[in-house]
């Protein structure tokens, strides 16, 4: 599908995404306005034109200091749709996910290991007497 | 076209068609069940790719009205503060379901001897309890023996699930303040179980399982079910159930998978299109003999639609947990299920461990909850909920009530032109006692378990898992849809068998007793074959 976001438009995408997600050197991460990852934010809002079109309008009406807050006031249903995007978009690239000790790759078919726990402790409700209600005993 | 008669038509294929497909096939009877979607293929599931999250809310939603898939219907739900979530296949909603397959305990039959409220079933935990066995062993269940809170259970299980950091934390908190937590039963391989590998912890159970470790009846029943005989056929979506003028079902007019429309006749028809399909379907059935839907007699087809509203408590911990690594659930307590009026409301409650979240749904939590704000600090306050996070989701009993109802909609329909189901549901008192008991207690037990901060929600607005009551069992046909073994009351050869005709909705998941229940009509037909339409 190709790009239906007008040139302006997605200048205002960029920073927003930008704003929901910066960069961070702290933490060594890109931000959601990274050139791949925004590439694929615009990929995945495409469908979505309409609706985040609509609300970008009203940002550029409305402005103020405090722009999430504006939108999410104004535009909910628009903000959750963008807010949902970028960081789809944004938690799979390899950079982020690297920096939060993930491995690069589906879950399937190499799956993860998982404790197996410690079963002791369940001791204390093995001690415990059966609580079920019997069927025909009202008020057991 | 019209071919010849079958003996029994099944209309759909998820866990309870699955169920009596199977336990009917060794009859030798032809059997042709018609499913309007398709064929799973486990490479198509979201966790065989990197954007195994994206893909939840799009074409692997749980709601579908978010999926719109062209074997979806639409449900017209604005009406309802929980919304319905089903899965439309080979499998059913299984496919997409998480695996916790507790059963109903004794006391959940008797509701109104025990408590004084709704109605008691027709059959009793004791009736059912071989074919719950027999479903255990179709099905694969992990779990354990030997808990308090129920009869003992006549069969070995699997080993339960690893409890994982997620699990033992939430036990320590259980145990803190002396509550009871069993590992859950489970339908999910803890090791490898008729021919399906053991669970590796992918993490994305309710997207569809990729290994085939849990128990969707697509891998679990159907199987056997084709290898004995039955005849599935996908891609046929039925528009209504025919009926003759002695009254009886003569079959069903379908839509197959080249939009023609089809007829099929059968001596038996058995529902088993879920507590919203089933009475759509009945509903859309109106003919001369039945001008207000078919089998509807006692008026009381879609109506007393029960959903188990869901309090949902999340726990933020300092401690690093599992993350999105492993099946979703794993432990239960039952501290709360049985009536005790002091709490100020009747009937009770699951707590079921919710393991913990990827990264988007970490973030789109922190983001909509006020915990994760834009800008700098994003980052800093994504790590201290990423992996760092569980939950606990009370099923709350919900009990009947004749104005929570499925209808048809006035002007939705499906790709076929179908009137579309339309739900009117309002949570009753009860219920919102009930979350809110949940929601406190909940957060006590997370707060033991050393939790630092919480985040709370109810009712789920995306939980409408369990759809029951809509065609209820009884033995009155003034006051039920169908017989104490699932045969209409009004259409001697019309046979329910899924969650619409369950009388009371108990604390837990239904699938484990839907499927028993299923099992046990099959069960009654063969023994009553030679006089089955008496």
């Amino acid at each position: 599908m190709s790009n239906p976001f007008s040139e302006q438009e997605t200048q205002s995408l960029l920073i927003l995404v930008g704003m929901i997600i910066p960069a961070s050197e702290e933490f060594g991460v890109p931000g959601a306005d990274d050139e791949t990852i925004f590439a694929d934010i615009l990929k995945s809002a495409s469908p979505h034109h309409s609706t985040l079109a609509g609300m970008l309008a009203v940002l550029d009406a409305e402005g103020g200091d405090d722009i999430a807050q504006t939108l999410r006031q104004s535009q909910p249903s628009g903000t959750a749709l963008l807010e949902k995007l970028t960081v789809e978009s944004y938690y799979r690239d390899d950079r982020v996910m690297r920096s939060l000790d993930m491995e690069t790759r589906p879950p399937f078919p190499k799956g993860f290991d998982l404790d197996q726990g410690d079963m002791s402790l369940l001791d204390p409700v093995r001690d415990r007497p059966v609580f079920y209600r019997k069927q025909h005993d009202p008020g057991e | 076209m019209t071919e010849e008669p079958v003996d029994v038509l099944i209309i759909g294929a998820g866990a309870s068609g699955a169920a009596v497909a199977w336990s009917l096939a060794d009859t030798r009877m032809r059997i042709v069940c018609l499913e309007q979607g398709g064929t799973s293929n486990p490479s198509d599931f979201p966790s065989a790719g990197r954007d195994w999250e994206a893909r939840r809310s799009s074409d692997f939603s749980i709601s579908p009205n978010q999926r719109k898939r062209p074997t979806d219907y639409p449900i017209a739900e604005d009406n309802s503060p929980i919304k319905i979530v089903n899965f439309n296949g080979v499998g059913g909603s299984t496919v997409m379901f998480a695996g916790q397959f507790p059963r109903f305990h004794p006391s959940d039959f008797r509701v109104k001897s025990l408590d004084g409220v709704a109605d008691d079933w027709p059959v009793d935990y004791a009736t059912l309890e071989p074919f719950f066995e027999q479903n255990d062993r179709m099905m694969g269940v992990s779990g354990l023996a030997g808990d308090p809170a129920y009869p003992p259970k006549g069969h070995d299980h699997m080993p339960p699930l690893p409890l994982g950091k997620a699990g033992q934390a939430v036990a320590r908190g259980f145990n803190k303040q002396g509550w009871h937590w069993w590992p859950a039963d489970v339908a999910i391989n803890s090791v490898a179980y008729d021919g399906r590998d053991k669970c590796i912890n992918l993490g994305a159970c309710i997207s569809g399982c990729a290994q085939g470790a849990k128990a969707s009846v697509d891998v679990s029943y159907w199987p056997h079910a084709l290898r004995a005989g039955v005849e599935l056929r996908t891609h046929c979506r039925v528009r209504e159930i025919t009926v003759g003028d002695d009254g009886m079902a003569t079959g069903a007019i379908y839509y197959d998978q080249d939009d023609t429309e089809q007829i099929i006749k059968a001596h038996v028809v058995i529902m088993a299109s879920n507590g919203v399909g089933t009475p759509r379907l009945l509903l859309n059935s109106k003919s001369k003999a039945f001008p207000d839907g078919l089998a509807n007699s006692s008026g009381l087809v879609g109506k007393n639609l029960m959903l188990h509203p869901y309090a949902g408590i999340q726990g933020i911990f300092e401690e690093e947990l599992d993350g999105y690594k492993g099946p979703h659930k794993g432990i239960q307590s039952q501290e709360f299920y049985e009536t005790d009026l002091s709490r100020g409301f009747v009937r009770g409650y699951t707590y079921e461990l919710s393991r913990g979240s990827g990264p988007v749904n970490t973030a789109l939590t922190g983001l909509s909850k006020g915990r994760i704000p834009w800008g700098a600090n994003h980052h800093g306050a994504f790590r201290k909920m990423y992996n760092r996070t569980t939950s606990i989701f009370a099923v709350c009993e919900d009990l009947p009530e004749e104005h929570n109802t499925v209808t048809l909609d006035a002007s939705l329909t499906d790709g076929h032109g179908i009137p579309a189901p339309k739900i009117d549901y309002t949570l009753s008192d009860n219920s919102r006692k009930m979350l809110d008991h949940a929601l406190a207690r909940g957060s006590e037990v997370l707060r033991a378990a050393g939790a630092t901060d919480i985040l709370t929600t109810a009712p789920l607005q995306m939980a409408g898992w369990h759809l029951m009551g809509t065609a209820r069992m009884g033995t009155d046909p003034q006051r039920s849809v169908v017989n104490e073994w699932g045969r209409s009351h009004d259409v001697k050869n019309l046979f329910i068998v899924d969650g619409s005709i369950f009388v009371t909705s108990a604390g837990v998941n239904p699938t484990s007793t839907l499927q028993a229940l299923a099992l046990y009509i099959a069960d009654q037909m063969k023994q009553r074959l030679a006089n089955l339409f008496d």
